[in-house]
């Protein structure tokens, strides 16, 4: 007779370490990603950090959605249609929608969700001025009725990055857009479990199995949401080099934004695919504080523009060939409103003309002072490249070091910079958030009120209103220009060149799709 | 001895009294501003004003202060600016992981360090006392981060026999648990088992040369007794102080091991806290911190009660 004592044994010694929960647990399929940053928020409207929005297309569906192309395309919606006058854009929500709890989403859910998005979007907050009122004629179908057109109203409700206007219920929604939400329910492809969440460990998504993907292939944040796997589980690794050993040896499947002096080693492994999820990428730029001399002269700001230059920027806090490129434009090359019409700006350093330039301003010596983030690797070397070239142009230049959060706190100071405040700052923006006029913080020209640096141009703002109202796509390019070359006339911000941060994932993994944003429906694990 | 305990206990109040005021002050004379923080990249003054409101940092340091040491009185050590959740809940999802690795750390040191240690002072001069001796320059001088990176580059990718990173709670198995743990604690085990055993050595070779020592011998005792019985018994007070700044150490301070194998504990709960300008995170651990450091150094003296019949309180 066979000895089964042996198999009975090392079954009861298995069962006694544990490991019978993790054989059922092993067989849902399970995407591991490691993500960019830890996520501490959950509410992707009270905050912009790029973790969250990721978070909200995990759980959250959206109106519209916006291809790779930069064409808005419906995702919840089913039908629009606007009124001959241009004064009511009326929707039609598709059947089937259902919120994770069981709920139906209905037009009231879509209106609370769209009032609270607006309340802190600054795209929204546009829509918002032109707005009337909001209808919900029945379950289905949602009204704006708006003062004046707002010929962006599409590209508003499919805004691909923060803050992206994702749906909630509207109880939910209900919540002032100055707290954070404490429901985390949607109507997305993943389901959220409070429970599994460990800030700082880890976060658990599984499958929404009542989720209607639409039909059309997936496309950026457009098309169909397919989901196939069981979970998705952000696994937090903070480490560069941790990232790389986990996903070597096969404990993660995806590293979203390994850090570039990596790439090369993770192209040698026969395991691993190096995949671009955001082609637009990300723009470096350098910010005037308006207020203070010497950058409240804009003669000396242009000087500034001119003595800086992009290949020696890139190279120093990029470095790997192939992901950065050169782009003088404020919105991003590849984006719809890219344009080359940037005046006196090439993007290559010029510090003889720049000298000439500060000659003829006048100026008088009044050092620069840039703040330098010592903490984030992301943009900590580009202030070293910007005091130099800046001085070879004949500024002085006091570069202070500090954390990121001391920088925060110090560029909200309208002070003068020897009071505490500040001349300059770099920083950068994925090219989602910087797509259009609206969108773009440095455009945001009203003074007091406006973005850090405080930047007072009317011209600047009736144009954006003009943007706004604009209905063809021809008029919307043509004032985004018009828009573009005010601002490098009157030098808001220096675009500093453009750069990639692919993911990298195991070659088992296929079908990471490239969007605004990383998104994990579409993907497989063989 | 109760009365020794009782005095000892009431002593801990002004110091976490004046542990709280350093802490909670520092964090307020520090630069920075935890709105500006949560705020964002898209933030106006409008809503720094408005964050900093409903965080209550617009009332004056005293008001704060008083509220918040009324609010851990009554246990209470505030909510996490950042998080949203409450500070307790964030440690108690951290004790677990930290617990694990100090303990881990300390008792794999201990069995290596205090023998190892032991032996060389009784062969000082020998080969295993030059091995300790370069151990412990390698320990000491090595980065932790570089002892971790070799060994998950020898253990977790060339072999794989261990994981890379993260950690598995008890709760989800033993042997899980201990496989996520092995390499932190050899990790860690290399400054601790460097301490600890010069420690050892320098004591025990003290207590070699006294005088019931020698006369020990004289009375035919084997060298397995002295060296137990005799030279490292009235060795171990020395011994054990450093074993209890070790473990207080542990508790707070190993972040780059925690970052190396991305260990979800106290230590980086801390630094994200600063670098996030979370100040009930903050202003919490560093509270808890010091009751660990006070309680492990009241353990500690009690140890000696046990280990030295001659002290008493």
């Amino acid at each position: 007779m066979k000895n089964h004592f042996p198999s009975l044994w090392a079954a009861s010694l298995a069962l006694a370490l544990g490991l019978l929960p993790h054989v059922a647990q092993a067989q849902a399929k399970t995407l591991k990603v490691v993500p960019h940053a830890n996520i501490t928020i959950l509410d992707p409207i009270w905050t912009t950090a790029f973790v969250t929005r990721n978070h909200g297309y995990m759980i959250y569906d959206t109106l519209f959605g916006t291809d790779l192309e930069g064409k808005v395309k419906p995702q919840m919606v089913d039908t629009w249609s606007l009124s001959k006058d241009k004064l009511v854009w009326s929707f039609v929500l598709r059947d089937g929608l259902e919120f994770h709890d069981g709920k139906p989403v209905t037009s009231e859910d879509v209106v609370a969700s769209l009032k609270r998005w607006a309340s802190r979007d600054s795209f929204g907050g546009f829509l918002l001025k032109s707005v009337d009122s909001w209808e919900t004629p029945n379950a289905k179908t949602f009204n704006i009725k708006l003062k004046t057109p707002f010929g962006v109203m599409l590209e508003a409700l499919g805004k691909p990055s923060s803050n992206v206007p994702f749906i909630m219920p509207a109880r939910i929604a209900a919540t002032p857009g100055t707290e954070q939400i404490k429901e985390h329910i949607g109507s997305g492809p993943y389901k959220f479990n409070p429970a599994d969440f460990k800030p700082g460990e880890r976060v658990l998504y599984t499958k929404n199995e009542k989720y209607k993907p639409r039909s059309e292939p997936a496309n950026g944040t457009t098309g169909g949401k397919v989901v196939n796997v069981d979970r998705v589980e952000w696994v937090i690794i903070r480490d560069p080099q941790t990232q790389f050993n986990a996903l070597v040896a096969g404990e993660v499947d995806i590293v979203e934004q390994p850090a570039f002096e990596q790439y090369s080693s993770l192209k040698a492994q026969k395991d691993i695919n190096i995949l671009d999820v955001t082609p637009a990428g990300s723009q470096y730029i350098f910010r005037f504080n308006h207020l203070h001399a010497p950058f409240n002269d804009v003669r000396i700001r242009q000087a500034a523009m001119i003595a800086l230059g992009q290949e020696a920027h890139l190279k120093t806090q990029v470095g790997t060939p192939g992901l950065f490129k050169y782009c003088r434009s404020m919105y991003p090359c590849g984006t719809p409103f890219a344009s080359d019409k940037t005046g006196a700006y090439t993007g290559m350093a010029n510090p003889q003309k720049a000298a000439q330039m500060l000659k003829e301003a006048g100026y008088d010596g009044t050092p620069v002072l840039l703040m330098r983030p010592t903490d984030l690797a992301a943009i900590a070397k580009l202030p070293l490249v910007a005091k130099q070239q800046l001085e070879a142009a004949g500024f002085k230049v006091d570069m202070q070091q500090m954390d990121w959060a001391t920088l925060v706190a110090r560029r909200a100071k309208k002070d003068a910079p020897k009071d505490g405040g500040w001349n300059a700052f770099m920083t950068a923006w994925t090219a989602g958030d910087i797509l259009n006029p609206l969108t773009m913080a440095m455009m945001n020209t009203t003074g007091d009120k406006g973005w850090f640096g405080w930047q007072d141009d009317k011209q600047i703002d009736d144009l954006k209103v003009k943007f706004a109202q604009a209905s063809s796509d021809a008029d919307k390019k043509k004032i985004a220009e018009q828009i573009q070359v005010r601002a490098m006339e009157t030098a808001s911000h220096v675009p500093l060149g453009q750069y990639n941060n692919p993911a990298a994932a195991r070659k088992n993994i296929t079908g990471l799709l490239p969007a605004g944003a990383q998104v994990y429906w579409n993907v497989r694990k063989d | 001895m109760l009365r020794f305990l009782a005095q000892r206990l009431l002593a801990t109040l002004p110091v976490l009294l004046v542990v709280a005021i350093i802490v909670f002050l520092i964090l307020r004379l520090t630069p920075g501003d935890p709105a500006a923080v949560i705020a964002g990249d898209n933030a106006t003054g409008e809503d720094l004003v408005r964050i900093r409101e409903q965080l209550g940092l617009t009332k004056s340091v005293l008001v704060q202060f008083g509220i918040w040491i009324g609010n851990v009185l009554q246990g209470d050590l505030g909510y996490s600016y950042y998080l949203n959740k409450p500070v307790i809940d964030l440690v108690l999802q951290r004790i677990e992981p930290t617990l694990s690795l100090a303990v881990g750390t300390i008792t794999l040191s201990v069995l290596i360090a205090v023998p190892l240690g032991a032996l060389a002072a009784w062969r000082m001069g020998g080969w295993l006392d030059r091995f300790l001796s370069a151990f412990s320059v390698a320990g000491f001088s090595v980065p932790v981060f570089v002892t971790g990176y070799a060994l998950i580059w020898l253990f977790a990718i060339q072999l794989d026999i261990f994981p890379v990173q993260g950690y598995r709670r008890l709760s989800q198995g033993v042997w899980p648990w201990l496989q996520q743990l092995v390499l932190p604690w050899c990790t860690l085990a290399t400054i601790y088992v460097a301490l600890i055993a010069r420690v050892t050595r320098a004591s025990v070779s003290e207590a070699l040369t006294e005088d019931y020592v020698r006369t020990a011998r004289a009375k035919g005792v084997s060298e397995t007794a002295v060296l137990l019985r005799h030279a490292l018994a009235n060795a171990a007070v020395p011994i054990v102080t450093v074993i209890g700044i070790g473990v207080a150490l542990l508790i707070g301070g190993v972040v780059v091991t925690e970052t190396v194998y991305a260990i979800p504990g106290l230590g980086s709960l801390t630094v994200d806290a600063v670098l996030n300008r979370d100040f009930p995170v903050i202003q919490g651990v560093v509270l808890l911190f010091s009751v660990s450091y006070v309680a492990v150094n009241l353990l500690v003296d009690i140890s000696y009660l046990l280990l030295d019949p001659r002290i008493r309180y």
